[in-house]
């Protein structure tokens, strides 16, 4: 199970090509596996000509929106009147996602060069790394790591002999699924409650401490020095069905599969062959019945659907769904779907800020009007209100995080209506007590 | 909550070097509240009263902010907890792959009545938490620092009894 294991032949290794060698952990293995050149030459380019790098080889954030990273570089103001900033989203907190873990498990020198590399072409003076707190192992490596960097050159007022000064600090968070949220993590950063702000002001306009800021995600600064290594072409060559996505994808897959833990593919992989084949499929008597491949804030796939869908952003929209942060949660056909509907349900009601009434109620509710399905005490009328609540939640709030708990009860009671009539008209037994 | 006995401030000597040093990589005080905070936690376990008083005193911030980001942060420890802190990941992938037997044997081998409440001889206290972030390896439980993975309903009385 897990890490570290071989790789599947299907599988294109470029990020995870490191991932159980502990001697790429350490400065001298990261320089002996051909790490930091690409930050020297990028020290020697000027920053607009890598962000026309970044922008020619179609690399798209990571973290869930798919923005083009290197559009998202060039909305930082050219001429500088405020100090800039960059920050490494590696709040990895999306239910079924756990491959920014690994990479900074493995290979935090990987993800220093493409922060630094970042930093330098938006013209920041810091980077702020910002950890999850439970990560308390890879905020170690992280660490360890930032420090040989900074005694090795790499980092520090003369960076990698260049004359340039780049600093890097982690901020460890303290237990917030919502500063994974852009601003929410700016604000975080600022020493305040994670409340995401509304926008405009976009980040690049006024982001942490009120100045320009860029955030990107750990696996999206990651690829970065790859691109400028290998070329805008290679990496926009790496797409297997629609142009608008290409590199690689780390997809973490988890739930009922044989085999989980993080597979490295081309964009446009197919989402059957990549359970079936890499991840050893289902159980032995167990049939696949449903997925989420683009973490718990997506809509489910039946299994049609799932067989057929082609992972990039766009092959996740055809079927209805997103590609989102690339975690594949897999529910065979013992998952009762009314129950883990509920239990999504009440991962968004505890992580709501609160800010928002249709957030704070909404999701609360949600929980309130499942439970009293599974106990047996539900109506008909309750799956309309559930779907009536659910509208009220999408598009109305200042993050998304509503509409991802509306997404999971909506595509659950649409795909698996039987589930949920069952336990209404009393076929299936009650699953939890009264409430 | 607030201290039995009288209150140490933790902000001296090594503790007050490290938050000055932290200090310098942000350009506001109040940035290093989180760390701060962290600190506290680290030394006393767990963030009273008098403690955010303390925080709020140094960083130039009141205390009543100070208790607003506390509360926000599920990680800080608003009361004391048992000697080994013990987080369950429950949430959807773990749950698939049976994590709630995983809280019920932790329940019953460290002795806690129930989810959050430290056991009659102080050594645990079990919660569940929304995703750890390991779901590929379910189910990952944290002890103190420790992240564990693999964890299975079987492996629990082992691992009650390396912490005891």
């Amino acid at each position: 199970m897990g890490y570290p294991h071989k790789s599947h032949g299907k599988e294109t290794v470029v990020l995870s090509q490191y991932f159980g060698d502990p001697e790429a952990r350490s400065h001298a293995g990261w320089v002996k596996r051909g790490g930091y050149k690409a930050l020297e030459n990028a020290l020697s380019m000027e920053p607009a000509e890598i962000i026309d790098v970044v922008k020619a080889s179609g690399l798209r954030g990571r973290g869930g929106a798919g923005f083009p990273a290197g559009l998202k570089w060039s909305f930082m103001p050219k001429e500088k009147k405020k100090p800039h900033y960059l920050c490494c989203n590696a709040d990895e907190s999306e239910p079924g996602t756990f491959k920014d873990r690994e990479i900074m498990r493995w290979t935090p020198h990987a993800l220093i060069e493409g922060c630094a590399i970042a930093q330098y072409a938006i013209q920041a003076e810091i980077t702020y790394i910002y950890i999850r707190g439970e990560f308390t192992e890879p905020l170690r490596i992280m660490q360890a790591a930032i420090d040989e960097a900074y005694d090795q050159g790499v980092l520090g007022p003369n960076a990698m002999g260049s004359g340039k000064r780049l600093d890097m600090y982690i901020h460890r968070g303290a237990g917030a699924y919502i500063c994974g949220e852009e601003t929410a993590l700016m604000n975080s950063i600022e020493g305040r409650r994670g409340n995401p702000r509304i926008r405009p002001p976009f980040p690049a306009a006024s982001g942490v401490f009120g100045n320009p800021t860029t955030i990107n995600n750990v696996e999206t600064l990651t690829a970065v020095s790859h691109i400028l290594n290998r070329g805008a072409g290679w990496y926009k060559d790496l797409s297997l069905s629609n142009p608008k996505s290409t590199g690689t994808k780390l997809l973490s897959v988890c739930g009922h599969v044989q085999k989980p833990g993080n597979y490295e593919v081309t964009m446009g992989f197919p989402l059957g062959e990549l359970l079936h084949d890499l991840a050893g499929g289902m159980r032995p008597g167990r049939m696949l019945k449903a997925c989420a491949p683009g973490g718990s804030s997506v809509p489910l796939l039946n299994k049609e659907e799932t067989e057929e869908c082609l992972l990039d952003y766009e092959g996740c929209v055809e079927k209805g769904t997103m590609l989102g942060s690339g975690g594949v949660i897999v529910y065979d056909d013992s998952a009762d779907m009314v129950y883990q509907a509920m239990r999504l349900a009440k991962f968004y009601a505890h992580e709501s800020c609160a800010q928002c009434t249709q957030c704070r109620e909404g999701t609360a509710w949600t929980v309130r009007i499942l439970e009293r399905i599974l106990a047996g005490e539900g109506t008909v009328k309750d799956l309309d209100l559930l779907l009536d609540l659910s509208r009220e939640m999408t598009g109305r709030t200042i993050c998304v995080l509503s509409d991802s708990c509306a997404a999971v009860v909506v595509s659950s009671i649409e795909k698996f209506h039987d589930e949920f009539e069952a336990y209404i008209n009393g076929k299936k037994a009650p699953a939890i007590a009264k409430v | 909550m607030q201290h039995t006995t009288e209150y140490t401030p933790v902000f001296t000597g090594e503790h007050r070097k490290r938050l000055d040093e932290i200090l310098q990589r942000y350009p506001t005080k109040r940035a290093a509240l989180l760390p701060a905070i962290w600190i506290v936690q680290e030394t006393n376990g767990w963030v009273s009263d008098e403690a955010m008083a303390e925080v709020a005193e140094v960083l130039a911030l009141t205390p009543a902010y100070v208790k607003g980001v506390v509360t926000f942060y599920t990680m800080y420890h608003q009361h004391p907890v048992g000697k080994t802190f013990v987080q369950i990941c429950t949430t959807t992938p773990c749950n698939l792959c049976g994590a709630e037997d995983v809280v019920a044997a932790f329940l019953q081998h460290a002795g806690c009545e129930e989810l959050g409440a430290t056991s009659p001889d102080g050594k645990f206290t079990v919660i569940e938490v929304e995703c750890l972030g390991a779901c590929g390896f379910a189910t990952p439980v944290m002890m103190n620092d420790d992240f564990i993975e693999d964890v299975t309903a079987e492996k629990v009385p082992d691992l009650v009894k390396q912490y005891s």
